[in-house]
């Protein structure tokens, strides 16, 4: 054999994004194998939802007057704002379990440690497939709810990349934070626990932040999850307001991006022992 | 067929260490240890499990940053030009970490696509690896229902899918039956002859001496010593060995009236005497003139083994 020039005949490294993509293929190849199981559940989670709660919960709040919900039937203000709540699960779902998984029982990303690729682009790389789940699962949530006959404005469209950044916000963080688990997932009950629960059930969700006690509501609003179900149930109602559409939105990038950061040093602390 | 050919002349050395240390909070895994890799040597690091030969194939495999010394692979840093060396390296994890849920010809896809290469030149190298593994009719297979030996040969066949021009070997036969180990074997052996260069650490006597042209015997975090298979016990070792078993009862009057021979050296085991001699039958016909009666003798030539031992004071095993 004489060496080849031809192209991607011998190893390179490329730069962050061309490397991230790289081990981005690894979690497309395994997708490859799960996908349609994961459409199912990606549509039945929101019908359960939005049947139970927002038609079956719902015909009894309607009954009781929905001026507090801006006059809206219950499921048309649940709708968008579970669409963001749905992000997080997402986000969370494609996260802690993975990562540990990666990183404790199968390995893999010790195994592409061993190539050119740098934990920062393995950690890229995993969130970019998480992205793409999230891109996935909100196009769906909104098709169910147009299906539900309750996207309001055109502006709705918005609320998918809207629900896909918070989606983000979420799994940043937690992918930095699981891959630091070295010897169980016992860490990951607490937060599910904890804080994904809570966050589900008070973030504004299923009802407006203002029904909380005055003395916890800073926290609803401190939380991220509440800036993504504020401006997706904005985005329904037509144009947002700008500044706050700025203040959600730049909160949840800067969330993202400061976990992304830490995310590159605990995923190097991890696989570069 | 698999040694890549380089297109630049490339240094003679491919790994220099200098004083190599690596510590892990106040514990010293390796310490200070200095040697050079040449192309086309196969080098072994030999040693009891915790000896820090791992960590040492850690830091060559750009996994791991030292805690002091100097390093150089491919005369490059492994710190600051990690990923470049790494697009260079083939390495054989002891887990194996294949992708278990995928195909066998998956893993080689997902593996040659972290090295940037393309589908066609990946396709190309599958179908001529898996037939140097022996494993082509397996290629769309599941992993994970596959003997511990085939994922052993998987990962190898993965390993060299960038052509690498090192290819790192960690434990390459632990945990194999040992069938699986002399096919294991037997495949290095070719790559070897293919001008492959080798690193590769065991706790293996005898894999150490097929597979390696030189070794360090490490203990410790240190290098005990240096040399070929054969340099080393003729430094360390006698020609020949003989082994005496004797009764448990018997075994310290025999130990105490075996020392009064002439051999160059004694070892006296929990359950073994060891007589090194440059003639072992001789030894035996001693030892009976002395009134003793072995219960089983044995005369064997020296191993690594006994140059572990005789360095060390314990057995390989005994780690």
């Amino acid at each position: 054999m004489t060496a080849v020039a031809e192209a991607g005949a011998r190893a390179s490294v490329a730069g962050p994004w061309g490397m991230s993509l790289r081990a981005f293929r690894w979690w497309l190849v395994n997708y490859r194998r799960t996908w349609r199981g994961s459409i199912y559940s990606s549509l039945l989670n929101p019908v359960l939802f939005l049947g139970a709660l927002g038609l079956g919960l719902g015909s009894l709040v309607d009954k009781h007057g929905t001026a507090r919900l801006g006059g809206l039937s219950y499921l048309a203000f649940l709708a968008p704002g579970l669409m963001a709540a749905s992000a997080m699960q997402t986000a969370v779902g494609e996260s802690l379990y993975p990562v540990f998984s990666a990183v404790k029982w199968q390995q893999t990303y010790q195994a592409a440690a061993a190539t050119p690729l740098r934990p920062a682009d393995i950690y890229r790389g995993h969130l970019m497939f998480t992205t793409m789940r999230l891109i996935m699962n909100m196009v769906i949530f909104l098709a169910i709810m147009a299906a539900f006959g309750v996207v309001r404005s055109p502006w709705m469209i918005a609320g998918v990349p809207v629900a896909v950044l918070t989606g983000v916000a979420f799994a940043a963080p937690l992918d930095a934070f699981a891959v630091t688990r070295e010897k169980n997932d016992q860490a990951f009950n607490v937060i599910f626990r904890f804080g994904m629960i809570p966050l589900f059930l008070f973030s504004g969700t299923f009802f407006p932040v203002t029904q909380l006690p005055a003395w916890i509501r800073p926290v609803a609003y401190a939380t991220p999850l509440w800036h993504g179900v504020a401006l997706c149930r904005e985005l329904n109602s037509g144009a947002p307001d700008l500044l706050g559409a700025i203040g959600n939105l730049g909160y949840l990038a800067a969330l993202a991006a400061i976990s992304m950061l830490a995310g590159q040093i605990t995923y190097r602390r991890r696989l570069y022992v | 067929m698999l040694g890549r050919v380089a297109d630049v002349p490339e240094p003679a050395v491919l790994v220099q260490a200098t004083d190599l240390t690596k510590r892990f909070g106040s514990f010293t895994a390796v310490d200070g240890i200095s040697f050079e890799l040449s192309r086309g040597e196969a080098f072994g690091f030999l040693g009891p499990n915790g000896a820090g030969k791992s960590s040492t194939m850690r830091m060559i495999g750009c996994v791991s940053p030292p805690s002091g010394g100097d390093l150089t692979i491919l005369g490059m840093d492994p710190v600051s030009q990690g990923p470049a060396i790494r697009a260079r390296l083939g390495v054989v994890p002891q887990e194996d970490r294949l992708d278990e849920e995928l195909t066998v010809r998956e893993n080689l896809l997902i593996y040659g696509r972290y090295f940037g290469l393309s589908k066609a030149i990946i396709a190309d190298r599958t179908d001529r690896l898996l037939d140097f593994v022996q494993l082509s009719e397996r290629g769309g297979d599941q992993v994970e229902p596959l003997s511990g030996g085939m994922k052993r040969r998987l990962t190898i066949a993965r390993s060299l899918i960038n052509e690498p021009d090192i290819l790192l070997l960690d434990e390459p036969t632990t945990g194999l039956d040992p069938q699986a180990r002399h096919v294991v074997w037997d495949r290095l052996f070719r790559l070897k002859q293919q001008g492959v260069t080798l690193i590769l650490t065991t706790h293996y006597m005898d894999e150490a001496e097929q597979l390696c042209d030189r070794l360090v015997v490490m203990d410790r975090g240190k290098i005990a010593a240096e040399g070929s298979p054969r340099e080393l016990i003729d430094t360390y070792s006698t020609r020949e060995v003989l082994e005496l078993r004797f009764a448990p009862d018997e075994h310290e009057h025999a130990a105490e009236v075996v020392a009064g021979t002439k051999a160059d050296r004694m070892e006296v085991l929990a359950d073994r005497i060891l007589l090194y001699v440059a003639d072992g039958d001789a030894a035996l016909l001693q030892v009976r003139s002395l009134g003793l009666e072995p219960l089983a003798s044995l005369v064997r030539r020296s191993t690594l083994e006994d140059v572990f031992l005789r360095l060390t004071g314990r057995r390989l095993e005994d780690g």
